[in-house]
C-alpha cells in the first residue's frame, strides 16, 4: 500500500506545485570531486541527482561545483552561487571544516543550507540557526552508537583511536560518553598518516578485548590491510565511515566481519530503501554508501519542501523542511528542535553479498530515536 | 613484553625508512645528475601503485603487477623526461618548481580520469601473508620484512651500480662535472633519460610495494613525496649514501617519536594532556630534527663536493 | 615610459575597475573575486621581495600567511567574545579594527621570521627552499593540533572586522581597503628596489662575495628582506581570513606556499607588478575553469605547463620583454 500511497502522493504534491508555484529552487551543491576525498563528493552527488531523477522532479535545478577539500575554495563557490547563480539553497559539503568555514556566511546571507554529512558541534549547539538542516547526522552520533553497543556487549577493555583532529576528537569523547568499561589505550594519530605499524604494535601489547578506530578514507585502508598482516586477533569496531562502502572494496577480505556503526544499511528493510539500492546499482553500476543514502535524502526533504511552499517565502519554505515529509531511505527521519535528526542507529557487519562484493548487513540495533547531545544548548 | 614491543617498533622505523629511500634515491640522483629539483616524484609513485592494482586486479598475480609498476613508472618517466623536463635543464630552480608542479596536477587528474574517485585494491601476494615470530618473542609482518630486504637490496645494487660500472661512472662524471662527459663523447640526452627512467622506476617500485600496505588512491604520492625531499635534504642532496642514512633517521625519528613521546610526556604532564600534545610534537618531530641538522650543516650530513 | 610601466599602469587600473565594472553589470559577485585576486597579489607581493628581488626561494611563506590569518582570526574572536587575550602580566583584549590587526599580524610575523630566517639563511639553494618548507610545516601541524582555536576545523570570523570610517561589509569597501593596502606594498617594493638597500639586495643575489667585499654583511640584508617580506604576507594573510570570514591551517599547508610561487613565476619573477599579473590570471583561470569542469586541476596544469615552457618571465615577461636588471 504504501508506495501506491506515496506515488499518490508525491502527483498530488507535484500538481499542486505546478499550479501554485512556478518558480523552481535553485539549488547549488558543492562537494569534493577531486583529489583524495573525491569519493565521498562524489557518492553525495549521484545520491542527489538519482532521487530527483526518479521523482521525475523537473522544478529543482541543480548547479555542481568542486571544492577541492579545500576551505577557501569552497567560501568562494558558496558567494558565487549565491550572488551570480542566485541559488535558494546550498547543500553538499563533506568535511566539518569546509561546513564550518561556508555555513555562517551562507545563513549570513539569507540563505538555506542542507547538509548531506558534515555534522560539526557547533552547528548543533551554540550556533544552530533556523536555516540550518542536518539531514545526515551530528558528528558524535556514529561514535556514541558504537560506544553503546560495545557497552551493552560488556567488553571491558577498549583500545580507542582516531586521527588529531577535531572530529578525531569529537570521535573519542563521543564514544566515551556512552562506553564505561576500562580503556587500555587511547591514541591520536597523525591526519593523513598511511603507516599504521607503530600503533598496531601499541594495541598488541595493549590486551585490548576490542579496537575501536575511526579513520576514514585511504586512512582506514591502509590500517585495515596493515591490521590484518599483523597477525593481531583483537576484534575491530568503529563508525560507519571506517567501513564505508566507498573504501570496503579497496580494504578486501581484510575487513570481513568488523562491526560498524550508522544510521542506514544497503539492507535495511523499507521500502524506498530497496527501491533506491536498486536504482543506484542500475544507474552507476555500484552498491550506494552511506554518503550516496544521505545525498538521496537531501535531495527528496528539498522536493519535499519545495511541494509545499514556495522558496521564496522562507518562513513557509522552513516549516516545510522542519516537517520532513518525505520518504526516507532510513525508513523514518524527524528533525529535532536543533534540525539535527532523530533517528535509529544500527550495528552492521561486513559481509560479502551473492555476488562477491563487499558490503554491510545490519547485526542489532544501537539506539531507537536517539538524538545528539548538542540539542540543549540550541537557543533558535 | 617491552624490549618486544621496543624492537618491533625499531623494525617498523626501518621498514619506513627503507622505503622512502626507494623514494629519496630516485630524487637525488636526478638532482645530482640533471640538477632538477622534481616536485612530481610523487605522481611516478602513484602512478607504480595504480599500475600493479590494476595489473594484480587483471590477472591475479601481484608479481606480474609489480613487473608492470616497474615498466609503467619507467615509461611514464621516460616520457615525461623527453617531453617536458629536458627543457628545464638549463632553467633555475623556480620553473622547475612551477613546471613539476603543474605535473602533478596533470598527473593526478589525469589518473583520477582513468580510474574513477574510490581507491583500488590491491592485497599483498599470498606467499608473503601473514606475520613471523622473531627471536625474542617478536611477531612481525612477513610482508614489511620482505619491503626491508627489498629496499636493503636496491641500496646495494645501486651501491655496485654507480661504483662499479661503466653507467655509473658516467653519473658520477655527470654529477662532479657536467660539461666535461660532454666532452668525452657520452650522449647526455641519453644519460639524463635513462638516469630520470631509472629514479622514475625505482619510485614505482615503492608505490607498488606500499600500495599493498595502504591505500591506492590519488594524491597518496605528495605526502611521501615531501618526506623524500626532507630525506634527501637531511643526508646532502646528491648523495646515495646521504639519503640511505638519511631516510633511517627520518624513519626511525617518526615512529619512535610517535610510539615514545606521549608516553613519556605522560609522565610529565599527565595523560591526558599528553597524549594531545605528544601526537602534535611527534607530528612536528622530523621537520625539528631537519631544522636542527641544516642549522649545524649547512649542506646536509653527506654533503655533495662543492 | 617602458612598456613594463604602461604594462603596470594597465594592469593596477584593470584591478580597480574590476569591481565597479562588475556592479554596473549587476554580477556582485566579482567583487569578492577582484578581491581575492588583489589579496593573493599583496601576500605574492611581500614573498616577491624575498624571492624576486633578494633570491630567497621561501617555500614557507603559507607559515606567515596563516599566522597573519590567525591573527585576524584570534583577535575577532577575543573581541567578539569578550575574552581577555591574556591577564598577565598586564591585560590584553582582542580587537576587531583592521589597522591594529595589521599591526598585531605584522608583528608576529616579524617577530616568528627572525629566527626563521636567521637560521634558514646559513643555507642557501635547495637547502635553503627545504628548511624554510620544514618550518612552515612544524607550524602546520602545531595548529592542527593546538585545539584552543579549532585546529583542523578553523576558526570562523563572525563579523568582518572594522576600519574607521568605512563599512568592510560592503564589497566595494572592503575590496578598496586591500587595494590600497596592495598599493602600498607595491610602492614599498618599488622604493626598496630601487634604494641602496634593494641594490646590495639584488647585488647580494648574483655575487655574493663582492658585496662582502664592499663591508656590507649579505646575512643581515637579507634577513631584513626576509622578515619584510613576512610581514607584507602576514597582513595579507589577515585580510584573506577577513575575505572568507574562516582562518584555517589550510592557509598554512605546503600547497599554500607553493601556490603564492607559482603566482610570482606566472606574473613574472622579480617584476614588480609580476604578483599582480600573476594573481589576476590564476584567480581567473581557477573561477573560469572550475565553473566549466571537474576537471579543471587537469587543464589549470596543462596552461601552467605551457606557460613555464613556451612563456618565459611570466605575463609581464610576455607583454613588456627582458627587464632592464636584475
Amino acid at each position: 500500500m504504501k508506495p501506491l500511497f506515496a506515488a499518490a502522493a508525491l502527483a498530488l504534491g507535484l500538481s499542486v506545485s505546478g499550479l501554485a508555484f512556478a518558480e523552481p529552487v535553485k539549488v547549488g551543491m558543492i562537494t569534493t570531486l577531486s583529489g583524495g576525498g573525491a569519493g565521498l563528493g562524489t557518492d553525495v552527488r549521484d545520491g542527489f541527482m538519482l532521487s530527483l531523477k526518479m521523482s521525475g522532479n523537473k522544478d529543482i535545478e541543480v548547479i555542481t561545483e568542486d571544492d577541492a577539500m579545500k576551505p577557501e575554495i569552497a567560501v568562494q563557490i558558496a558567494d558565487k552561487m549565491i550572488q551570480s547563480d542566485k541559488v535558494d539553497v546550498l547543500t553538499g559539503i563533506i568535511w566539518s571544516n569546509l561546513a564550518m568555514a561556508v555555513v555562517p556566511s551562507v545563513l549570513a546571507q539569507g540563505k538555506f543550507y542542507l547538509s548531506p554529512n558534515a555534522g560539526p558541534s557547533p552547528l548543533a549547539g551554540e550556533k544552530c540557526d533556523k536555516n540550518y538542516f542536518n539531514v545526515a547526522y551530528q558528528n558524535d552520533n556514529f561514535h556514541e552508537a558504537a560506544g553503546n553497543y560495545a557497552e551493552k556487549q560488556g567488553i571491558k577493555k577498549m583500545f580507542i583511536m582516531a586521527p588529531n583532529y577535531p572530529a578525531g576528537t569529537d570521535s573519542l569523547n563521543g564514544f566515551k560518553r556512552f562506553y564505561k568499561g576500562e580503556l587500555v589505550g587511547e591514541v591520536y594519530t597523525k591526519l593523513g598518516q598511511t603507516d599504521y605499524a607503530a600503533e598496531i604494535a601499541q594495541i598488541r601489547a595493549s590486551g585490548a578485548d576490542s579496537v575501536f578506530f575511526f579513520l576514514p578514507g585511504g586512512m582506514g585502508i591502509a590500517f585495515m590491510k596493515q591490521y590484518a598482516q599483523s597477525g593481531v586477533e583483537i576484534p575491530v569496531m568503529g563508525p560507519g565511515f571506517s567501513f564505508s562502502q566507498d573504501v570496503l572494496g579497496a580494504m578486501g577480505d581484510a575487513a570481513l566481519g568488523a562491526k560498524n556503526t550508522a544510521s542506514w544499511s544497503p539492507d535495511l528493510n523499507n521500502p524506498k530503501n530497496k527501491e533506491f539500492v536498486a536504482a543506484f546499482k542500475a544507474e552507476y553500476n555500484r552498491l550506494p554508501s552511506i554518503y550516496a543514502a544521505q545525498g538521496f535524502d537531501t535531495a527528496s526533504l528539498i522536493a519535499s519542501a519545495a511541494a509545499k511552499a514556495d522558496v521564496k517565502d522562507a518562513d513557509a519554505f522552513r516549516a516545510a523542511l522542519e516537517a520532513a515529509e518525505f520518504d526516507s531511505v532510513r525508513g523514518k527521519f524527524a528533525f529535532n528542535t536543533n534540525h539535527h535528526p532523530i533517528q535509529d542507529f544500527f550495528v552492521r557487519e561486513v559481509i560479502k553479498d551473492a555476488d562477491g562484493v563487499m558490503t554491510n548487513k545490519i547485526a542489532a540495533t544501537s539506539f531507537v530515536d536517539h538524538e545528539d547531545a548538542y540539542a540543549k544548548d540550541c537557543k533558535m | 613484553m617491552q624490549t618486544a614491543l621496543f624492537i618491533e617498533q625499531l623494525l617498523n622505523g626501518i621498514q619506513f625508512g627503507v622505503m622512502l629511500f626507494l623514494m629519496a634515491a630516485g630524487l637525488t640522483l636526478i638532482f645530482g645528475v640533471m640538477g632538477l629539483i622534481n616536485l612530481a616524484h610523487g605522481s611516478l609513485y602513484m602512478v607504480g601503485a595504480f599500475a600493479c592494482a590494476s595489473v594484480a586486479a587483471a590477472t591475479g598475480s601481484f608479481w606480474l603487477g609489480l613487473v608492470a609498476s616497474l615498466a609503467a613508472a619507467a615509461a611514464a618517466g621516460a616520457i615525461v623526461e623527453v617531453t617536458v623536463i629536458r627543457r628545464l635543464y638549463e632553467r633555475d630552480h623556480l620553473d622547475q618548481v612551477l613546471a613539476t608542479f603543474a605535473l602533478i596536477l596533470i598527473f593526478s587528474e589525469g589518473t583520477r580520469w582513468l580510474f574513477g574517485s574510490f581507491p583500488l585494491y590491491l592485497n599483498i601476494p599470498s606467499l608473503l601473508q601473514g606475520a613471523v615470530a622473531l627471536p625474542g618473542g617478536v611477531h612481525y609482518p612477513l610482508y614489511r620484512l620482505a619491503i626491508i630486504g627489498v629496499g636493503l637490496g636496491v641500496a646495494l645494487g645501486l651501491y655496485l651500480l654507480i661504483g662499479r660500472t661503466r653507467l655509473g661512472m658516467r653519473i658520477r662524471a655527470g654529477e662532479s662535472d657536467r660539461e666535461m662527459i660532454g666532452a668525452l663523447g657520452v650522449d647526455i640526452s641519453t644519460l639524463y633519460t635513462v638516469v630520470f627512467a631509472l629514479g622514475a622506476a625505482l619510485a614505482g617500485l615503492a608505490g607498488a610495494m606500499v600500495g599493498a600496505l595502504q591505500s591506492v588512491e590519488v594524491g597518496m604520492g605528495e605526502p611521501v613525496l615531501i618526506l623524500a625531499f626532507v630525506v634527501i635534504v637531511i643526508g646532502g642532496i646528491g648523495s646515495i649514501k646521504g639519503a640511505f642514512v638519511g631516510a633511517l633517521l627520518v624513519g626511525i625519528t617518526d615512529t619512535m617519536g610517535r610510539f615514545l613521546l606521549p608516553g613519556m610526556l605522560a609522565a610529565v604532564i599527565g595523560p591526558a594532556k599528553a597524549s594531545g600534545i605528544g601526537a602534535a610534537l611527534a607530528s612536528m618531530l622530523i621537520y625539528i630534527v631537519m631544522a636542527l641538522i641544516l642549522a649545524f650543516r649547512p649542506k646536509g650530513l653527506f654533503a655533495a663536493q662543492g | 615610459m617602458t612598456r613594463e610601466t604602461v604594462l603596470n599602469a594597465i594592469l593596477a587600473l584593470l584591478l580597480l575597475a574590476l569591481p565597479f565594472a562588475a556592479i554596473e553589470a549587476g554580477e556582485p559577485f566579482y567583487v569578492t573575486l577582484a578581491t581575492r585576486m588583489a589579496v593573493l597579489a599583496l601576500a605574492a607581493a611581500g614573498l616577491n621581495l624575498a624571492l624576486g628581488f633578494g633570491g630567497l626561494v621561501s617555500f614557507g611563506h603559507a607559515a606567515f600567511f596563516g599566522i597573519g590569518g590567525y591573527a585576524a582570526g584570534i583577535l575577532a574572536a577575543h573581541a567578539f567574545n569578550a575574552e581577555p587575550l591574556m591577564t598577565w602580566p598586564f591585560e590584553i583584549g582582542g580587537s576587531d579594527q583592521m589597522p591594529v590587526i595589521w599591526l598585531v599580524a605584522a608583528l608576529a610575523c616579524g617577530v616568528v621570521a627572525l629566527p626563521i630566517g636567521a637560521i634558514s639563511l646559513r643555507t642557501s639553494g635547495v637547502y635553503f627552499i627545504m628548511i624554510t618548507l620544514a618550518f612552515a610545516q612544524m607550524i602546520f601541524y602545531f595548529a592542527i593540533s593546538w585545539p584552543s582555536y579549532g585546529g583542523q576545523d578553523g576558526l570562523s570570523i563572525t563579523l568582518r572586522n572594522g576600519f574607521p570610517g568605512l563599512n568592510t561589509m560592503v564589497p566595494t569597501s572592503f575590496f578598496l581597503v586591500c587595494y590600497g593596502l596592495l598599493m602600498a606594498a607595491l610602492l614599498l617594493s618599488w622604493r626598496l628596489r630601487d634604494s641602496r638597500f634593494g641594490a646590495a639586495l639584488q647585488a647580494a643575489r648574483q655575487n655574493e662575495a663582492r658585496v662582502a667585499a664592499v663591508g656590507i654583511d649579505p646575512l643581515k640584508i637579507r634577513l631584513a628582506a626576509f622578515v619584510i617580506s613576512a610581514m607584507i604576507t602576514g597582513i595579507a594573510g589577515a585580510l584573506f581570513a577577513d575575505l572568507t570570514r574562516f582562518v584555517s591551517p589550510s592557509m598554512l599547508s605546503w600547497q599554500m606556499s607553493g601556490e603564492l610561487i607559482v603566482l610570482i613565476i606566472l606574473g613574472g619573477t622579480g617584476r614588480l607588478f609580476g604578483p599582480v599579473a600573476g594573481a589576476i590570471l590564476f584567480v581567473m583561470l581557477e573561477f573560469v575553469l572550475g565553473g566549466m569542469t571537474d576537471r579543471w586541476q587537469f587543464f589549470l596544469g596543462l596552461i601552467l605547463l605551457g606557460v613555464v615552457l613556451f612563456a618565459r618571465g611570466g605575463v609581464v615577461g610576455l607583454i613588456a620583454g627582458r627587464p632592464r636588471h636584475g
